[in-house]
């Protein structure tokens, strides 16, 4: 079986992640829950923790339910100084799954943007997804971002 | 030169004696004073948090850290026993170590390969006898007089303190009979499970951070899910306790059933109809240790804070970096009993603490905000006055006693 997926649907991949950066840095947040699965996880965690095989997340989501929690808490609920984002991401490094599903393996930055300052780098890293079909649509089944940023700038408030 | 010229325009000796309630400015700006904190807190007679003894289960096993500036290394040696070491070649000064945890036999300097055993004793180095009889060390250079400098260390149930200075107090005693009861209740000897590490850098002075954590002011007003749901609000059965000195504290507080009531009446942050999505993110399960409170957030001053907030455990750490700005290093921990359900119980309500929690990304965020406010007006004072002036404990949490606690402390050992 050829691994590696067909051209057609490396576009269709693509423009996932064009539509996820999209609803990350417009941002139209509430919208991002819905490139999920129902049942999809989002994991932000610490290179550190990967690596040495410890649980803890910086953010740990195990259903989009929780997903659009995450959304209300971090725009209604966490007083912030408010900031843009700007997620670049790289081209996938792709494998198919026998049962049709992709591996994705993509690395990201995300600059921030205060009001008044400089950009700066506020996360960057490498995301490991899962990506299934769920109703003709390509969703995550599994965000697993992993970062290399050792010292978070104060905080994350919105999700990577 | 008169004395008076050299010192600091930025710190006044403006600061009426006998206030705690006024803070000025300058006390979170000014380079010598901080240059003072460091010397007399963090390398003086002061326990200062390392890690936990879970981080380095076996003989060579160690975890590089900082007290203050400083690095240090804790490492076990093959007794059993933990060492805390200054992580500083005594050749050149080097920070030979770099890795932040591994294994290890001996410590060996890679610059010029001085080797050091892991209680910090000098080994040997390279060429001390010289090389075909020419050079080497003078034959009165001894290795016992170049060891690398050992803290003094404090196992406390398996959390682990070292201090720079011999004059430390026993452990017990610096953390005094009010609060040492609290420490044990979560540390009680039981065996705990390393979770993991949350790192964020806040742009704030250090000690703002203890205050946020000795404020119970602030958690029902600027924190939505601590009003909403009850995790921490004024009209809650509420204790506030310190130490002797007024610079170790504990903020104890029992969960009600949140909702609207007179305590919300006006809060922007009180969301009457917030409904989870998905609920298992507040899926909080009584524990039987807890005793009844369903919070326990104590400050040991100067360098953590050890929470339990319902089923969620951590310790934060408090490293200073210059004035304006110190690393908050965040251990999260379990028990070894605990079912692979309170375990994973414990990893999902961390989605509310650290640098991207519901209750303390806004923290760090706040604390940025007050330094911001206090760089360049050197005289403007904070005002520390909720519950009038006056120091002591509470049965009840609308006051800001305990930052004033830790002031008095601190001017006492500060002489300012």
């Amino acid at each position: 079986m050829n691994v590696t997926p067909d051209l057609a649907l490396r576009a269709e991949i693509q423009d996932l992640y064009a539509e996820y950066a999209s609803c990350l840095n417009e941002p139209r947040f509430e919208e991002w829950p819905e490139l999920f699965c129902k049942t999809g996880q989002y994991k932000l965690v610490p290179r550190e923790n990967h690596t040495a095989g410890l649980g803890l997340a910086t953010i740990a989501l195990s259903s989009r339910a929780m997903m659009k929690d995450r959304i209300y808490g971090a725009s209604n609920t966490l007083f912030h100084a408010p900031y843009y984002q700007r997620h670049i991401i790289s081209l996938p490094r792709l494998r198919l799954e026998e049962d049709g599903s992709v591996r994705a393996t993509t690395n990201y930055v995300v600059f921030r943007t205060k009001y008044d300052a400089m950009t700066d780098i506020l996360n960057a890293g490498v995301y490991h997804d899962h990506i299934v079909r769920e109703n003709g649509a390509l969703r995550f089944a599994e965000k697993l971002c992993v970062y290399d940023s050792e010292l978070i700038p104060n905080s994350i408030i919105y999700p990577i | 030169m008169n004395p008076a010229d050299t010192e600091s325009p930025t710190a006044p000796s403006s600061w009426p004696a006998g206030n705690f309630s006024r803070i000025p400015a300058w006390a979170y700006t000014d380079k010598d004073v901080y240059q003072k904190e460091l010397d007399r807190f963090f390398y003086g007679p002061h326990w200062s948090y390392v890690g936990l003894e879970a981080e380095i289960p076996e003989a060579g096993s160690f975890k590089r850290t900082k007290i203050g500036e400083r690095s240090v290394i804790m490492v076990r040696h093959r007794s059993g026993a933990v060492h805390v070491l200054e992580n500083r070649c005594a050749h050149r000064g080097m920070r030979f170590c770099q890795e932040r945890h591994g294994k290890a036999r001996s410590f060996t300097c890679p610059y010029h390969q001085w080797t050091y055993n892991l209680e910090g004793k000098l080994l040997g180095v390279p060429f001390r006898n010289g090389v075909k009889g020419k050079g080497g060390m003078d034959k009165d250079f001894q290795l016992e007089d170049h060891g690398l400098s050992k803290l003094k260390v404090a196992v406390r149930n398996g959390v682990v303190f070292a201090s720079f200075s011999e004059d430390v107090p026993s452990f017990e005693d610096y953390v005094g009979p009010t609060v040492l009861p609290w420490f044990d209740r979560t540390f009680d000897g039981r065996k705990l499970v390393l979770h993991g590490y949350s790192r964020q850098r806040i742009p704030g002075n250090w000690k703002l951070m203890l205050e946020n954590i000795k404020d119970p002011y602030h958690p029902g007003l600027l924190h939505t899910w601590f009003v909403t749901f009850g995790l921490w609000r004024a009209d809650q059965q509420s204790t506030l306790l310190m130490d002797d000195h007024g610079r170790h504290a504990c903020m104890i507080s029992q969960r009600n059933e949140g909702g609207k009531a007179d305590v919300t009446e006006g809060v922007t942050s009180f969301r009457e109809n917030m409904k989870l999505n998905d609920p298992s993110l507040l899926d909080i399960v009584p524990e039987p240790w807890w005793g009844g409170p369903t919070v326990c957030m104590i400050t040991l001053f100067p360098s953590v804070i050890l929470q339990q907030q319902v089923n969620c455990l951590s310790t934060r750490q408090i490293i200073p970096c210059g004035p304006d700005a110190f690393d908050f290093v965040w251990t999260h921990f379990g028990f070894e009993e605990d079912t692979p359900e309170m375990h994973e119980r414990r990893l999902r309500l961390a989605n509310l603490f650290g640098p991207g929690g519901f209750v303390s990304a806004d923290d760090g965020e706040v604390v940025e905000m007050s330094q911001d406010g206090f760089h360049h007006d050197p005289a403007f004072t904070t005002v520390c006055e909720l519950d009038g002036t006056k120091i002591g404990n509470t049965d009840h949490n609308v006051s800001e006693t305990l930052i004033r606690g830790m002031y008095r402390y601190w001017r006492e050992v500060m002489e300012l």
